[in-house]
């Protein structure tokens, strides 16, 4: 009789107990690096933040207690991740649309898939020695090293596979009837693809593509020795040539520096560029989950 | 009416609208053999950089640790087992974290507003650049842990892993950080992975009588464990390339040395290092690294794709 009562005591909701416990700690240690980071870089990033630090160059490190700003550094991640976005948002979306739009399943598309998760798997640093071997150590840019260019193509090998799997996916879930219906008025394949089926998945699209330049904003790696870093204000086209600094290698290398001005330095940068990652990640969620209602509606 | 009835004209093709069609197809074709392209010449153009080394040094390279530019002798057993012992230690914190909190939000212990909150944020700390968690690693979390790395080492010297005294940078503190960055990829992976057991069978388990845990061992677990699995893979291909954050974090040390309180190295933290101003045979064995590790993680996500496919279709 006692059997069909809940029992506390019973071994099996003891462990039940103790399990769901168990699983909140997990939880809860989850959750806790981000918050202290975010509020972290908050605090310390935000506390220092100037009109100067916009427009400056940064000092070299020295006996100089003042660092200066990020002007050419903030520049430089712009200009590096948009010829990163230049080069593998045609490449990857083109890509995209042969699998999704030409492609029947045959093993060319499959190896192509398999590829491109493979390169999303490829070290972000291995891109980066692949770029210094074919461009930097060749100096096959008109005999430029260290450049921009060489930065920029080396993110967008990174970016590449998450192109070309948004696209994709963005093109696969468009439904087959509107194919059918723009080719059955006579429509050719091209016309279809442009006019029909890229602009219905372009929201998915972009959002995948936003996402992945910035966390290409975010990179390093690839860039520490394809880029290298600069000091001095971007002034013309010409500097595309020649070394450039950006947001991620100041903060690596000015972390490093012994000097406290340095360091600060690094955290203020480290707060641009969490702010702007974050506010885009959380913009374009949110942007999801109101789509999302609208559409059950 | 006139209007709309033109709107509605019969119009022929142009003839140069097939050729257009023909151009498009074969651009898109081009465009996506792209990604082929680059993995191949990823593959060939490491391979043939390390060749040098690769025939000085042969296979010698892989299990001594002299690394001396000035003798000119290079080994990089150091680089290889602090890349496989950081990646390992770290997946084997984050496997239970990772698992156990995304059974949390898959489970209703709270209401789905905040398990998909909790959700968010987890995938959030994927967005945060590995170098600015290496800044806050610095700064951060190495004072935080110092004393309990003297506690280690104070009582646990005698575990070679703790054997030497902790002084700033070291191994642990990179797994440490390795584990916040891995957790995002296990918890998320995990949790498409747990969503996708049917309801059915934990229906027919709560039927006969388990309880929720026991459900969640026996029935969902086992279920969702290929998906897990593949996930964990990835993340450990994601372990072994991780370089900014280990770099700034892990000491940079060529000395060997089985203890994780003393400053160690891996093979992409040597790369970040030393590649700006490598020159002669000290490029070539940088490229027999950087193959070596490409190697790995290209094998590590093979398995985890032919993980995925080979058991995707269980239900």
């Amino acid at each position: 009789m006692n059997s069909l009562f809940y029992q506390k005591n019973s071994s099996r909701n003891i462990g039940d107990k103790v399990f769901t416990t168990l699983s909140l700690i997990c939880v809860v240690i989850s959750i806790l690096p981000l918050i202290f980071l975010v509020t972290y870089i908050l605090i310390k990033g935000g506390a220092q933040i100037t009109p100067d630090l916009f427009t400056l160059e940064p000092n070299p490190p020295g006996d100089d207690l003042d660092a200066g700003g990020i002007n050419p550094a903030l520049i430089g991640t712009l200009i590096i991740t948009s010829i990163a976005s230049i080069i593998s948002i045609p490449v990857g979306v083109g890509g995209g649309i042969y699998l999704a739009e030409y492609s029947k399943g045959g093993s060319f598309s499959r190896f192509i898939r398999f590829g491109v998760n493979v390169l999303a798997g490829v070290p972000s640093i291995i891109a980066g020695v692949f770029i210094y071997a074919l461009i930097v150590s060749t100096k096959i840019l008109f005999g430029s090293m260290y450049s921009g260019l060489a930065g920029g193509m080396a993110l967008s090998i990174l970016m590449l596979p998450t192109v070309i799997k948004t696209t994709d996916e963005g093109l696969k879930l468009v439904p087959n009837e509107l194919r059918y219906a723009s080719l059955g008025v006579g429509a050719s394949m091209y016309t279809t693809i442009l006019k029909i089926t890229l602009p219905s998945a372009f929201r998915s699209i972009a959002t995948g593509v936003v996402l992945g330049i910035a966390r290409a904003a975010g990179e390093t790696a690839p860039l520490i020795f394809t880029a290298l870093f600069s000091y001095y204000y971007i002034t013309g086209f010409g500097d595309l040539f020649y070394e450039m600094g950006s947001l991620s290698v100041l903060i690596y290398n000015f972390a490093l520096e012994p000097y406290d001005a340095q360091n600060k330095l690094a955290w203020s940068a480290s707060f641009i560029l969490v702010l702007s990652i974050l506010s885009v990640n959380i913009f374009l969620r949110i942007l999801a989950a109101l789509t999302e209602k609208t559409k059950r509606v | 009416m006139e209007e709309k009835l033109a709107l509605f004209k019969n119009r022929k093709r142009f003839g140069i609208e097939k050729y257009i069609d023909v151009i498009f197809k074969n651009t898109a074709l081009v465009l996506s053999s792209f990604v082929a392209i680059i993995l191949l010449g990823i593959v060939l153009v490491v391979f043939f950089q390390s060749f040098e080394s690769f025939s000085r040094y042969g296979l010698k390279f892989l299990v001594t640790s002299e690394w001396n530019p000035v003798k000119d002798e290079y080994g990089a057993f150091t680089a290889i087992y602090g890349t496989l012992i950081t990646s390992f230690l770290s997946l084997l914190i984050t496997i239970p974290l990772g698992v156990g909190t995304a059974i949390f939000i898959t489970e209703d212990f709270v209401p789905k507003v905040l398990r998909e909150i909790i959700g968010s944020f987890v995938e959030l700390l994927a967005a945060i650049p590995s170098v600015v968690l290496g800044l806050w690693a610095i700064f951060v979390m190495e004072p935080f842990f110092r004393e309990f790395f003297c506690f280690l080492h104070n009582f646990f010297g005698w575990v070679p892993l703790f054997s030497t005294e902790p002084t700033g940078r070291n191994s642990l503190l990179a797994i440490l950080i390795l584990v916040v960055m891995l957790l995002p990829i296990v918890t998320s992976i995990a949790r498409d992975s747990l969503n996708q057991v049917p309801k059915k069978l934990r229906n027919a388990s709560y039927g006969i009588g388990a309880s929720r845990w026991k459900t969640i061992f026996s029935v969902i677990l086992p279920a969702a464990l290929s998906g897990i699995m593949a996930g964990v893979l990835l993340a450990l291909g994601r372990a072994m390339g991780e370089t900014m954050a280990v770099t700034m974090i892990i000491g940079n040390s060529n000395a060997f040395s089985w203890s994780l309180l003393s400053p160690g190295y891996t093979i992409s933290s040597m790369l970040a290092n030393q590649f700006g101003e490598a020159d002669g045979s000290q490029v070539s064995s940088l490229f027999y690294a950087a193959f070596v590790l490409m190697i790995l993680s290209l094998l590590v996500n093979i398995f985890a794709q032919w993980l995925v496919k080979k058991f995707s279709l269980k239900y």
